[in-house]
């Protein structure tokens, strides 16, 4: 965890009384809403079709047990018994008052959680791999740097009204869990030759009306530079980019307008400029920052423990352990994943009773660490073996622990017609009829690993593009259909999904969703080849042939 | 509407001059820069003080040559959510060197003031009559900065710096 400091709790004190003042001076007319808008939607408030939402950060997913015990509580308080974990490491509160917001946000401020720059045209909550700092794959710890840009960004006073929002991705790992590729800037930190820390640079990727993949537009920047080459690369966008057309405004329209190279070229020249600068990050300041975050006094413990094999013999415990549970850096220890996807439910919506279980967990055998990944399920990093068995009953009783990750009904999706003012189609209930479709979960054990990702507009908050199968709501003639895409991915390998054929009315979608699998069964070379590769080696055609033959 | 300058308020002396009107003899003037670049020659030898308001869609870089003329720059914020003038104003200070008075026009509004205080305006001309009057409130509304900028104000990343060197 990173421990807040005097100063990080002096500025939120005083961003939470900025817009206690805000809100007063809307009241009283002295703030239009026009004016009003950018300033509450950088605190995280949004007005939804029924009610104000509230976006929470949660910091390159890391979570106390206090934090979401508090977030337990104003779910219970001033919402409906529970909140909705987004794909960009967030919290959303959909039915809070109004007049509730100051309070609920000063009880969430309290325990240093706030909705700072979850929304408006700003730099967005920096999102990394949920397994930081636990996983044996990475070469450092991502949520240092997470950290650093979070302190950066935070009020930026140059950065605080760019052309569009913008979202930084930081991945540690050559197994990409955060989505680097497709984000507005991806930070893939690895090692050079000579052992030294530093970052690949990507921009321009993303998803919405316009997806792009993001360009690489530095092999290697040395860590130390790392904040001076995103200064350059931000005012090169705040000064050009696009503010004609707010469907033009993301980084990726200026990078793909004016190419890659001049982009690239132009972010090196403002860098060259500034580079050795103030914002040089000396290994002092790197050091400091280190030296905040704080981790798990870790017994020494042996991997397999008896209590682990014994446990293993009942087949219920064994398939949630093949499924949840991986290798942590640790011995004796592992990291786990709890789905948020029991079959039949909003992906990614926990109860507030759901939440103090999984807090309690947390301080009884997670050293008081819960993290959150994109793909809206939450995560116990650091689990001694030993205590798996236990874990897990608790997790079961809770209906936490269906094993299912990275399963064809471990769906992500945005919350669609159900709450969002922007969506045309429903969403998450399309979701829960597929995760019917396939509540037998030996059946979906069978198909693999596979990525349904669901977006109820064409602003594209469920990552549609890069599901495995991509599910795309649109509205015509005032009825809602459905694009699908097969092929896309996130990973190391992102690419974004090709579409299938026309669009299929809301009934008709999870029988196609069926007979896509039922394809992929027949004509994958052997149980090994995951879906997306099945796709890459036959393209669409054997797809699109048999299901829409059948509709 | 008054003009604020390092938080106080003060007289403007530039008379702000259209593009086809006549300058006014031995007066201060604020012009457009499409009449500045037109007439620098001939500005060059005027005998009172001159300043130039700046579009945000022009590249600052091309101030450079004309520094040296110039009594103020006016950048300008054609609605409180176009930052560009942040960009222009700290390239102003921090690259090109400028040292005179750089005034933020247009669509000011006060829970930007701090932001543009920052970024190196010491000039603000506040859009609203209360917003001016409420400067101090919102100058103040912040007493930590997370990053650095030319302003002077310290960092937090140093401050912390500093305060784990004192420990030891």
């Amino acid at each position: 965890m990173y421990v807040y400091d005097e100063f990080d709790r002096a500025f939120l004190a005083e961003r939470t009384a900025e817009f206690r003042d805000q809100v007063g001076r809307r009241l009283s007319g002295a703030l239009s809403e026009d004016e009003f808008k950018p300033l509450r939607l950088m605190n995280g408030v949004y007005l939804q079709l029924h009610a104000y939402m509230l976006r929470i950060a949660i910091p390159y997913g890391t979570l106390s047990a206090t934090q979401l015990r508090r977030m337990a509580h104003v779910a219970r308080r001033y919402d409906r018994g529970y909140g909705h974990f987004t794909t960009r490491q967030n919290i959303q509160f959909n039915w809070i008052s109004l007049q509730d917001l100051p309070d609920a946000m000063a009880s969430l401020a309290e325990v240093g959680v706030h909705g700072i720059q979850t929304s408006g045209n700003c730099i967005r909550n920096v999102t990394t791999d949920q397994w930081a700092g636990a996983t044996p794959e990475e070469c450092d710890d991502p949520r240092i740097w997470a950290e650093i840009l979070r302190q950066y960004s935070t009020l930026h006073p140059e950065f605080t009204y760019l052309p569009r929002k913008f979202k930084i991705a930081i991945t540690a790992a050559d197994k990409d869990r955060a989505a680097v590729k497709v984000h507005d800037v991806g930070l893939r930190l690895h090692r050079n030759e000579a052992g030294e820390l530093g970052f690949e640079v990507l921009v321009g990727g993303g998803l919405g009306r316009t997806p792009f993949v993001g360009k690489s537009i530095r092999k290697f920047l040395p860590a130390r530079h790392l904040l001076s080459y995103i200064e350059a690369i931000m005012r090169v966008y705040n000064q050009f980019g696009r503010r004609d057309n707010i469907y033009k405004a993301r980084i990726k329209i200026l990078v793909h307008e004016i190419g890659a190279e001049t982009f690239a070229a132009a972010v090196e020249k403002e860098w060259e400029a500034i580079r050795d600068g103030a914002l040089h990050l000396s290994d002092e300041i790197i050091a400091d920052i280190r030296a905040r975050f704080l981790y798990p006094a870790y017994e020494t413990l042996a991997d397999q423990p008896a209590e682990l094999t014994e446990a293993l013999k009942d087949p219920a415990f064994a398939t949630w352990h093949r499924n949840s549970v991986t290798t942590h850096k640790q011995p004796g220890y592992a990291i786990v994943t709890v789905s948020l996807k029991p079959v039949g439910a909003p992906p990614g919506d926990a109860t507030a009773d759901q939440m103090e279980v999984v807090a309690d967990l947390a301080e009884r055998y997670g050293f008081n660490e819960i993290r959150v990944g994109h793909e809206q399920n939450l995560c116990l990093p650091n689990i001694a073996q030993k205590d798996l068995p236990a874990l897990w009953r608790a997790l079961e009783a809770a209906g936490l622990a269906t094993p299912n990750v990275n399963l064809v009904n471990d769906i992500i999706a945005c919350p669609g017609l159900d709450y969002c003012a922007l969506a045309n189609a429903r969403a998450i209930p399309v979701a829960q009829e597929i995760a019917k479709r396939f509540a037998d979960l030996e059946k979906a054990r069978g198909v693999g690993r596979l990525h349904i990702n669901i977006s109820g507009c064409i602003n594209a908050c469920g990552h549609h593009h890069v599901g495995h199968i991509g599910i795309l709501g649109v509205e015509k003639n005032g009825q809602e259909f459905y694009q699908i895409t097969l092929g896309g991915r996130a990973d190391e390998h992102a690419q974004l999904g090709t579409l299938l054929g026309p669009a299929v009315s809301y009934e008709q979608v999870p029988g196609l969703i069926e007979d896509v699998v039922d394809t992929y069964m027949e004509l994958r070379s052997g149980p090994q080849e995951l879906f997306v590769d099945t796709v890459a080696r036959l393209g669409i055609e054997p797809f699109k042939e048999r299901v829409y033959a059948a509709h | 509407m008054p003009l604020i300058e390092n938080g106080h308020p003060v007289e403007d002396r530039f008379i702000r001059v259209g593009d086809d009107e006549a300058l006014p003899d031995g007066a201060a003037v604020l012009i457009g820069v499409d009449r500045f670049l037109k007439e620098a020659e001939a500005l060059r030898g005027r005998q009172a003080p001159v300043g130039i308001i700046w579009p945000n869609n022009r590249p600052i870089g091309e101030i450079e040559p004309f520094l040296g003329q110039l009594s103020l720059i006016a950048l300008v914020f054609p609605s409180f959510r176009d930052g560009r003038a942040y960009s222009q104003a700290r390239l102003l200070r921090e690259r090109l060197g400028w040292k005179g008075p750089l005034r933020a026009i247009g669509n000011v509004l006060r829970d930007q003031f701090l932001l543009m205080a920052r970024s190196g305006f010491d000039q603000i001309e506040p859009a609203k009559e209360a917003d001016a009057a409420a400067v101090d409130e919102a100058m103040e509304t912040y007493t930590v900065f997370y990053q650095p900028t030319a302003d002077g104000r310290p960092s937090l990343l140093r401050q912390r710096l500093g305060r784990v060197a004192a420990q030891e």
